[in-house]
């Protein structure tokens, strides 16, 4: 385990020295992979972690970005502290939500119909809302300060967002070793056996829904005065909450590493090609290889890239070491005995 | 003084009578064998207990509480753990995280928790496959599984759903170790058992029921010898040829 703590040292090490040395655009196609990331990890709270697949996940970026965009055009409100707020409404839709799924036991399918469901109201109710710009969006003014969260070139950016990728790892890894944490995952494993152990799933349901959509929301704001424009098919519709799972899948499902992995690989891939295919007059086309790659890797490596990626690396990372030291202690217990 | 008090028991599922009118009674530190034919209820009564279905009448007194519209963690908080017929583990997590997310309802220490677990798990013969996934468990270990688990939660009363059900005459020798060693140490249980080699051998008393209501309470000796039991087992005309 130490030897992974290195490793994963050394390679943020590299990511804060990169901009040093790369030009703008390669740097944008760092802040969505770590954008993405960062998103995938927070899906993968509720998703990976506690076992209820959400479909709907747009719908806390939208309320994130609309709510930060909102209050900071309307009351001059630092997208920062907007920022809480929208985390803070999305962690009352994510109750509600939670509750009506939770607590009437809507499982597997309908848990996901409820999810995609709230995600279209929300997205349609915005659509008619004048104030908040309806079918057109609204395009935010570009103010560069810190306070505003508006920065020139990426850089700003770059370290902003990998910020947030080591936040959400750093809260995922705490929360995996917490107690909560291995309620969630036995709750995702088998609901009713760990109801009957005393888990109240109930709750932990809801802190899981709670926190997936709070730090979800955020990148909402992030995206917001990164790309300057909202609209809301693009931040409530269906295709973002498809994109934002994707890489978690491919990275591997219930992992730390799993969503940054998947992001790594699928990003760069997504925002090359579609400049490439795009330049070739063929629009659309990137979606078509997200498809085959989902595909591949669902049917070759169900677990994810990373249980590979860990297998593969165990030999130098020694990742079973901590077992080991358990698993011979319990050999000097017995012969003790 | 008993620990476990269900009178009047009933409960329905549309047209069919899951259980009508059971009343029993479980002393401190006893071990009751609960049989009856296959459809009889038997599931159903540890499904009322433990919280997962709301009986439609009666009353279940647990140590002085009454179970009544307690959810199953609240069940397992008070102090009542069971297994699952049809055994359910955390597949893809080690046997013993398994063991520990019961351990932890009674800990808030991962550390102690951890240790806890350890040694349950060294105790029921998991040992070995402690840091193993549980998906690579078979069934008899899984069984143990099964009631490591529970036990980590520290019950007073603990409910086992068939856990010899499918294990070969030594490992149900080996399970009856167990089950002997966790009643010593003060847990009363209540046992739901075909194989008749565990209930003959542990059993103090046994509750025999069909469609749902009692048809015949005693030892086991007392039991088997009983005419509506043979009858609900192996039919009327078994007893007329006999006879």
């Amino acid at each position: 385990m130490t030897r992974l703590y290195i490793l994963l040292a050394v390679l943020l090490t590299i990511l804060l020295l990169v901009p040093l040395f790369l030009e703008t655009y390669v740097l944008g196609i760092f802040v969505m992979i770590f954008f993405y990331a960062y998103l995938g990890q927070s899906w993968n709270i509720l998703t990976g972690y506690t076992g209820h697949i959400s479909l709907g996940h747009a719908l806390y970026v939208g309320v994130g970005a609309y709510t930060s965009t909102y209050l900071a055009q309307n009351y001059g409100l630092s997208p920062w502290i907007g920022m809480l707020v929208g985390g803070v409404f999305a962690v009352m839709i994510a109750l509600f939500l939670g509750y009506l799924g939770f607590r009437f036991g809507l499982r597997g399918v309908y848990f996901v119909i409820l999810t995609i469901a709230f995600a279209e109201i929300t997205r349609l109710i915005v659509s008619h809302v004048e104030a908040l710009g309806s079918f057109s969006g609204i395009f935010l003014d570009f103010n560069p300060s810190f306070w505003n969260f508006q920065f020139r070139g990426n850089v700003p950016y770059y370290y902003i967002a990998l910020g947030f990728m080591v936040f959400s790892i750093i809260v995922v890894r705490i929360l995996e070793i917490s107690r909560a944490g291995r309620f969630m995952v036995a709750i995702r494993e088998d609901e009713d056996a760990a109801q009957a152990l005393g888990v109240n799933a109930f709750k932990y349901n809801m802190i899981a829904i709670a926190l997936s959509a709070f730090m979800t929301s955020l990148a909402g704001t992030f995206y917001a005065n990164y790309i300057f424009y909202l609209h809301p098919d693009t931040l409530f519709g269906m295709a973002l909450s498809i994109e934002l799972i994707l890489r978690p899948i491919i990275g591997g499902l219930g992992t730390i590493l799993g969503p940054v992995l998947g992001s790594f690989i699928l990003t760069p891939l997504s925002e090359i090609s579609r400049a490439y295919f795009t330049k070739g007059g063929f629009e659309g086309l990137h979606l078509i290889l997200y498809g085959i790659i989902a595909v591949l890797v669902v049917l070759f490596m169900p677990k994810g890239v990373i249980y590979y990626v860990k297998k593969w690396l165990n030999p130098i990372l020694r990742l079973d070491e901590k077992n080991q030291g358990y698993i011979e202690k319990g050999k000097e217990a017995e012969a003790e005995s | 003084m008993s620990i476990l008090n269900v009178t009047n028991l009933n409960k329905r599922f549309g047209g069919l009578t899951a259980i009508s009118k059971l009343s029993f009674e479980l002393g401190e530190g006893e071990i009751l064998g609960l049989i009856g034919p296959n459809g009889a209820g038997k599931t159903t009564v540890f499904n009322c207990l433990s919280g997962f279905h709301t009986p439609d009448t009666g009353e279940m007194i647990f140590s002085g509480k009454s179970l009544l519209g307690m959810q199953p963690y609240q069940v397992c908080q008070a102090g009542l753990a069971r297994t699952f017929q049809i055994v359910k583990p955390f597949l893809t997590i080690s046997v013993l995280d398994n063991v520990m997310v019961g351990a932890m309802i009674r800990e808030t220490s991962i550390k102690k928790a951890r240790e806890a677990s350890m040694e349950i798990i060294q105790w029921a013969g998991l040992g070995p496959m402690a840091h193993k996934e549980a998906e690579g468990l078979p069934l008899p270990l899984r069984k143990r599984l099964e009631m490591a688990r529970a036990l980590a939660t520290r019950p007073k009363l603990l409910l086992l759903d068939e856990v010899m059900a499918g294990l070969n005459p030594t490992e149900v020798s080996e399970i009856i170790e167990l089950i002997r060693e966790v009643n010593q140490k003060g847990v009363s249980i209540l046992l739901i058992e075909h194989v008749m080699q565990g209930v003959m051998a542990l059993s103090e008393r046994v509750l025999v029921i069909n469609y749902g209501s009692r048809i015949a309470e005693g030892t086991p000796v007392e039991v088997v010898k009983n005419e509506k039991v043979i009858e609900a087992y192996l039919g009327k005309e078994f007893l007329n040829a006999q006879s």
